[in-house]
């Protein structure tokens, strides 16, 4: 039950985009189409789902005060915390790099809609984030994989609902210095605002 | 690549320190080349840091650190770094200084270490980092690296200033934690939304829209 309410305050409630402001840079750019904002979405929670546990067990397993007991008793009270940063993101960069190959492979067409995006996941501070956010609040694995997947989904819930906004707003009339990116720092902040609703909710 | 520049000044008379071109390359991003408000980039930690203006003045000095000196770096390695591995070379470089950042952080002013928490390790995945070591590093001299991350990192200061300046401002009532309102004796109800993330994304939504309508900038 517990995990099933984190999952529901991942996605609602701490989302990601309205509550961290994560990810905001591919949220912004890539969020004019909504097949294009789906696809992106879709790689963004399956990459989540994979990387916020297996950063849990690096961390674990390697970075932690005494982790390295497991290898040998002499590496007792060892910290390697302050490789975090390179740690995490090298095994974020290699694993957005084999998403690519099996998006690649799988469907041509996505690849071909995300291009550029695609490797830009690895820069996405929603993964950083969601990793960081791991580690300080002290998550077990079940709970970090529960994390993963439902940050990822509220992520993609977000974006996919500003690109339906969007391709409404295309052929208004707005004041030219709004246009684009102040038009929809003003949608994200009133979507925030509906997304408060959700504060309190649990199970 | 010492013998390299020696040749060129040889052949063409070297450039001032600070000629009108490399000036450009510092006041550049202030204004018209804004990285937040026209090339929409690092979003991300300009919203989320800006609750008080404290934090976000130690955000800006850690981000300008990093860009500067990373850019340096990957100036001076851009010709040894393999084209196809070069994203993972630069997040490498951007890492080693934002733990040097977040070290430094911690040992000197662990209270602030403490208030960034995550957003310190986030520099990393600030896109502006990024967006300047591929864009320009990549493909120019040291000294021109350096003056380029430096402008880059005085536009993304000012923005997120003045976002958290109003946001702190409207948000709490006072200014770098001095209560302003209290002072003065006007009764003033903190806005709550302000300190909220809808705040911020208004605040910025209005400051991007003066200063669009500034510029002449418009996104097609």
């Amino acid at each position: 039950m517990d995990l099933v309410n984190l999952g529901i305050k991942s996605i609602f409630v701490d989302n990601m985009i309205f509550a961290y402001f994560l990810g905001m840079c591919s949220y912004l750019a890539v969020s004019k189409k909504v097949s294009t904002a789906i696809g992106l979405g879709a790689a963004v929670v399956f990459v989540l789902t994979i990387i916020v546990p297996a950063n849990w067990m690096v961390q674990q397993y390697i970075l932690k005060e005494s982790a390295l007991t497991w290898l040998s008793p002499q590496f007792e009270g060892m910290n390697l915390e302050f490789l975090q940063f390179i740690m995490f993101i090298a095994i974020i960069a290699a694993m957005v790099q084999l998403v690519e190959m099996i998006v690649e492979k799988v469907s041509p067409a996505l690849y071909g809609t995300l291009g550029i995006f695609l490797p830009l996941i690895a820069v996405n501070c929603a993964i950083l984030g969601s990793a960081l956010f791991m580690v300080q609040r002290d998550y077990t694995l079940a709970e970090a994989a529960v994390f993963g997947t439902s940050s990822g989904i509220g992520w993609m819930l977000a974006i996919v609902a500003l690109a339906a906004i969007r391709e409404k707003l295309k052929y208004s009339n707005v004041p030219s210095g709004l246009k684009g990116l102040g038009l929809t720092m003003i949608i994200t902040g009133l979507m925030g605002l509906a997304f408060k609703s959700f504060i309190g909710i649990a199970l | 690549m010492s013998t390299e520049v020696a040749e060129e000044k040889v052949v063409k008379k070297s450039e001032a320190l600070f000629s009108k071109r490399r000036k450009k390359l510092v006041a550049d991003p202030l204004n018209e080349d804004n990285p937040i408000t026209i090339q929409v980039l690092g979003i991300c930690s300009a919203l989320a840091v800006t609750v008080k203006m404290e934090p976000t003045i130690i955000m800006a000095l850690g981000v300008t650190f990093t860009i500067v000196f990373s850019n340096l770096l990957i100036s001076l390695i851009r010709n040894f770094v393999p084209n196809r591995i070069r994203i993972i070379v630069q997040l490498a470089v951007v890492a080693l200084f934002v733990t040097l950042v977040s070290e430094f952080l911690k040992a000197y002013n662990y209270p602030m270490y403490k208030v960034l928490g995550a957003f310190v390790g986030l520099i990393i995945t600030n896109c502006i980092v990024m967006g300047r070591l591929e864009a320009f590093a990549m493909g120019n001299k040291p000294y021109d690296s350096i003056l380029d991350g430096f402008g880059s990192g005085l536009g993304y200061a000012w923005i997120i200033l003045a976002v958290s300046f109003f946001r702190e401002f409207l948000g709490s009532g006072s200014i770098l934690n001095f209560k302003v309102f209290q002072a003065l004796g006007i009764p003033y109800v903190n806005n709550g939304l302000m300190v909220d993330s809808i705040g911020a994304f208004m605040i910025l939504a209005i400051i991007i829209w003066v200063q669009r309508t500034k510029t002449g900038y418009v996104e097609q």
